[in-house]
């Protein structure tokens, strides 16, 4: 093993550079192995296999039998795909419209040095640490109309029905989302700004800009990578919302919830249509991933300093 | 430098530490009320006097069997998940050939993957393999899923360690486990505790996997004890969200102890 040594250049390059014809220095491939094959098993063949079964019927409990373009005919032709489809991108939509003002505000706020905002920094990520399960409780409970907030206050447009009225269903479930994402993204901002370097804002000092100012000439622009990194994961995310809608409505009052990772739980493991909840299932796969790769070509994940070049 | 108060930001802050603030407040302070304070006093009040009767009745339905549940799971993910993220992280970072840039992308890729996609094979896969029902059967997926965010996180750390500590151990005749047990594991400690810390968080708060891949309350979780406590006690909301405070305590304890870490750990994880 210790005989490649004189193979070693002594190039610059940080991490050795491949294909250089030199003898094998790295880790035996074998190390590799246990996370390809969970992975393999459970996330990439039922890939292929969720793929395969949106060709098949199956009530979930016997064998698969082969159905050809049926289910495909079928989730296309009905009406309650596209409402799924519709619900999503409102959520995808409006989720990243309100989180992202409110968590880069945050993270610009707490990234700042001083007691209390340490202090803030630790109760705002209270909401990360809970379960979607125990949070669509404590807000069914909330926003009860009858036993809930609205009998605090003694206001009347408190006390609706939120969660029965279908039109406030869904900006329910959205805020409801907000409350639970947004430490986790602010998190992700108080980070990115702690890397933009101080000599900037002192330049910026120097030349007489405000606050303001140094917010959208510096800030903005020196987050870039952090905003989309960040909405990558908001957007593929919302594709993922479902124990938090479960619980909390249910896909209901009627299907004013019923999104497209919902719509697909419901027909597969309620309904008995595992034909039907694959092709969703694929649909999902396919927008996840057209999401990540679209907005990784504006270069989120990358490997290196996100410092390049400031 | 700067003295002027930022009193907009401020005052912004304060408002949404109120939007977070008043549901736990209202979580807690329901938790402590019996039947007839829930229905006669205000919601927002504080108890007159406060009651552990909810929490007494939680206790006697369960409780700790769904906890040990959740503990089982949760330790053993994490640990399954840490170790196979250490090995892939350390063979990417290290690799020199396609094969080790290629699983990097996979792992890129991998978070892409919706969850709930894959939910369907992995029910047929788990029943085929007669794990249906069984703890093994949430544990499995869920270090699957946990792999390429721990993977990544670990690698952006494992990236800074300097070729020469590598090089002169294996000039020392050090093998691969060497190197990952008395060189990389003691480098990047810190993040490995961020990431046990992050996936231990998920798995805790998991829904997804216990929902569809059990289904006795002798393997029931503590997230989907809450949901069916909610069925069970539908009319008793102090026990409901004396449940909830209940599950919540084990990561607000782990948050408390570790926070510094996680949060650290998290921002210059994902900042990379």
């Amino acid at each position: 093993m210790s005989t490649v040594l004189e193979q070693r250049d002594r190039a610059p390059a940080r991490t050795p550079a491949p294909g250089r014809g030199r003898l094998r220095t790295g880790p035996s491939p074998l190390m590799a192995v246990p996370a390809l094959a969970f992975f393999g098993v459970f996330a990439i063949v039922p890939l292929g296999g969720v793929a395969v079964l949106s060709f098949m019927e199956w009530d979930g409990i016997g064998d698969p039998s082969w159905a050809g373009l049926a289910n495909w005919a079928a989730a296309l032709a009905d009406p309650a795909t596209y409402h799924a489809i519709w619900l999503s991108v409102q959520v995808m939509v409006v989720s990243w419209l309100v989180q992202t003002p409110i968590s880069l505000l945050l993270g610009v706020l707490i990234a700042g040095r001083g007691r209390y905002r340490a202090l803030l920094g630790v109760l705002y990520f209270l909401p990360m640490l809970l379960s979607a399960a125990a949070i669509a409780i404590a807000f069914k409970a909330l926003l009860d109309p009858n036993f809930g907030m609205s009998r605090a206050f003694g206001l009347d447009f408190l006390s609706q029905d939120w969660l029965g009225d279908p039109t406030l269903a869904l900006y329910v479930v959205i805020f409801v989302i907000a409350w639970q994402f947004v430490p986790f993204h602010t998190l992700l901002y108080q980070g990115g700004v702690r890397q933009i370097p101080k000599s900037l804002y002192e330049a910026a000092e120097l030349d007489g800009a405000g606050r303001v100012r140094q917010f959208f000439h510096i800030t903005l622009p020196q987050l870039r990578y952090t905003i989309i990194t960040s909405s990558t994961m908001m957007l593929v995310g919302s594709l993922t919302y479902f124990d938090l809608v479960f619980v909390l409505t249910g896909g209901g009052p009627g299907d004013a919830t019923r999104m497209l990772p919902l719509d697909m739980y419901l027909s597969g493991f309620s309904g008995n249509d595992m034909g039907r909840a694959s092709t969703l299932a694929v649909l999902l796969v396919v927008a996840g991933l057209a999401l990540a790769l679209g907005l990784s070509r504006l270069s989120s994940f990358r490997r290196g300093s996100q410092l390049e070049g400031a | 430098m700067r003295t002027r108060p930022n009193y907009l930001g401020g005052l912004a802050g304060f408002v949404w530490l109120a939007v977070v603030l008043v549901p736990v407040y209202y979580v807690v302070v329901t938790s402590l009320r019996n039947q007839r304070g829930f229905y006669d006093a205000n919601p927002l009040s504080v108890p007159a006097p406060p009651t552990f009767s909810a929490y007494e009745l939680v206790l006697r339905n369960d409780f700790w069997r769904y906890f040990a549940n959740s503990v089982v799971v949760t330790l053993a993910t994490v640990a399954i998940a840490v170790a196979v993220a250490l090995m892939a992280a350390y063979y990417v970072v290290r690799g020199t050939t396609w094969f080790s840039r290629f699983t990097y992308r996979g792992y890129l890729l991998g978070l892409a993957i919706p969850i709930q996609a894959t939910i369907i094979p992995v029910y047929y896969l788990i029943t085929r393999a007669q794990l249906y029902d069984t703890l093994l059967a949430i544990i499995l997926p869920s270090v699957a899923f946990a792999i390429p965010l721990s993977v990544i996180i670990l690698a952006n750390f494992l990236r800074d360690v300097p070729n020469e500590l590598f090089e002169s151990m294996r000039v020392d005749g050090a093998g691969d486990w060497r190197m990952l047990f008395s060189l990389v594991l003691p480098m990047i400690r810190p993040a490995v505790v961020t990431v046990a810390v992050y996936d231990g968080l998920n798995v805790w708060n998991g829904f997804l996997f216990p929902l569809i891949l059990t289904q006795s309350p002798d393997q029931r979780v503590l997230p989907l004890a809450l949901w069916s406590f909610q069925g069970q006690f539908r009319v008793n909301i102090p026990a409901v969200l004396a449940a909830v405070v209940l599950s919540t305590l084990p990561v607000l304890a782990l948050y408390v102890l570790g926070r510094r870490q996680l949060v650290s750990g998290l921002t210059a994880g994902f900042g990379k």
